[in-house]
């Protein structure tokens, strides 16, 4: 049994890999520099990836979806709609008598749901106090960084229709 | 007064080296700083700036690998030295 025989205060590794300390420290350096490099490497591939991604980006094509009615909520009122898909939740808010505005209920900070403020007449996230502007999504305070996608809606024969997303 | 000179050899390879590794550290920061940034642009629409940069990105690389070759030459230069003395 080997550590029965072990006199000395080193590790038994130590003792039969008998490495010169100076050299040890190199060999370390050596490898956390391989290792830095190779992490700027795939900062750098990361990189690529964006810009292959910008140059075949392709703008996506939004169906037509019908929202609401004209004047089906009151001014002030809120309704909550999915566009484009199921999964892409939005607000729709009537700021004046023919005047409508959507975003995205997604925050784009965290992905909570932002709802809209009346007393404040403004959309907050609940999750990290996220505010956004009423009137084009901008970024009032918080921490989100980007605006809220906007819908843009138009109407047609008494009907809401969204038919873009922007941002 | 001691110059570096006086050093052994090892002691100022390890200062190099330590050097070397200070400056990789630092563009390791910018380069993570700048992916991040490029990410934030992108998904915000923003597609121009990927271009920029992924050429930022590419030039610290190779800086990173020229000092990575530095750092590989020194060790080597250190340890010729210390088996032959």
């Amino acid at each position: 049994m080997n550590w029965l025989r072990r006199g000395s205060s080193e590790p038994l590794w130590k003792e039969e890999f008998s490495v010169r300390t100076a050299d040890e420290r190199y060999v370390t350096r050596r490898q956390l520099t391989k290792f830095l490099v190779l992490t700027s490497l795939g900062m750098f591939v990361g990189n690529i990836w964006i810009l292959i991604r910008s140059i075949f980006y392709k703008a996506p094509i939004y169906p037509h979806q019908r929202v609401a009615q004209l004047g089906e909520i009151p001014i002030g009122g809120v309704k909550l709609f999915s566009y484009p898909t199921k999964e892409d939740h939005c607000i729709m808010i009537r700021t004046a008598e023919d005047e409508y505005v959507s975003y995205s209920q997604k925050c784009t900070h965290l992905s909570c749901a932002v709802y809209y403020s009346q007393a404040e007449n403004r959309l907050e996230c609940p999750c990290h106090k996220g505010f956004f502007s009423i009137k084009d999504g901008a970024v009032l305070q918080g921490p989100p960084s980007r605006p809220l996608p906007r819908i843009v809606l138009e109407a047609r024969s008494e009907q809401l229709v969204a038919i873009e997303v922007k941002g | 007064m001691p110059t570096s000179n006086d050093l052994p050899p090892q002691t100022r390879g390890l200062t190099a080296i330590a050097g070397a590794m200070s400056l990789i550290a630092i563009l390791l920061i910018v380069q993570i700083w700048l992916l991040s940034a490029a990410l934030e642009s992108f998904l915000s629409g923003k597609l121009h700036t990927a271009l920029s940069a992924a050429i930022f990105s590419g030039v610290m690389f190779l800086i990173c690998l020229g000092l990575y070759a530095f750092v590989d030459r020194v060790d080597s230069e250190v340890r010729g030295s210390g088996n032959g003395g």
